[in-house]
């Protein structure tokens, strides 16, 4: 699955474009970013209901080329700046994150850990 | 020990949204000298917590990084108010976050477990009311 993938799948809308022909393996969905972090997985989307600077941060340290804001959350200026800088790819979707990572899931996405 | 590269950064601690600059730039610089995805990611990660842990608990610190051929040294030191209780601050899901900085994504009390997983040595001088020296080694493969 590609970043562009993940953006049909979740009928998502691009805030901020990075590369979209990007490869995505795996999937993890959370708005606690040091659950995020406690498992490296290899390129990897976030998708998360939480809306601040941390986030693309958190990614960014992750390696993770893409977001997915869930129940249509809309980053302010500043988050959107920092995920322009260093090349990760902002999308929102309308779905709710239940809802989201099932759509992914269903499709092929899987969390990248066996439990 | 003349071959290693030293960064510092200054910590703020009145910006939570600047938190994890100092980590941004060091896995820039690692990247730029071709290190090991891993080991950056590993040096980012434990880097990233231990910085939030200083905004969140003790207003800001510095960090002071060398970064050898074979390994990067970290020192994050803080004039906070120490930890009372080491044994208990390393459980996972142990926090004394207040509930503000949960609502920011942190505060879960995974900090100093996903510090001690990512890094191949830590080590913790904390005093209370004085501050806490936090030690960090990331070995990377050559």
């Amino acid at each position: 699955m590609i970043v562009k993938d993940i953006i049909d799948i979740l009928e998502g809308e691009i805030i901020c474009e990075g590369d979209l022909t990007q490869e995505i393996k795996t999937a993890c969905g959370s708005d606690m970013m040091s659950d995020v972090l406690a498992f490296v997985k290899d390129q990897s989307v976030l998708l998360t209901g939480l809306v601040n600077p941390q986030v693309v941060r958190t990614a960014e340290m992750m390696d993770m080329a893409c977001i997915v804001f869930v129940r249509g959350k809309i980053p302010d200026e500043s988050i959107i700046r920092l995920a322009e800088q260093r090349g990760i790819t902002l999308i929102k979707t309308r779905f709710r994150m239940f809802t989201a990572c099932g759509l992914l899931y269903m499709n092929g996405l899987s969390g990248g850990t066996k439990v | 020990m003349s071959n290693a590269i030293h960064l510092h950064y200054e910590v703020s601690g009145e910006d939570f949204t600047r938190a994890g600059e100092a980590s941004g730039a060091v896995k820039k610089r690692l990247k730029s000298l071709g290190y090991d995805p891993d080991a950056i990611r590993r040096v980012a990660i434990a880097m990233y917590e231990a910085e939030i842990n200083m905004v969140i608990h003790a207003d800001g610190g510095y960090c002071d990084v060398d970064i050898y051929p074979d390994r990067v040294e970290i020192l994050l030191a803080d004039h906070g108010p120490g930890i009372p209780d080491v044994e208990k601050a390393m459980q996972e899901g142990y926090s004394t976050a207040p509930d503000n900085v949960r609502s920011l994504g942190f505060g879960a009390g995974m900090g100093l477990p996903n510090i001690k997983k990512y890094s191949d040595d830590m080590r913790i001088e904390t005093t209370i009311g004085v501050g806490t020296n936090l030690y960090l080694t990331v070995k990377v493969n050559t």
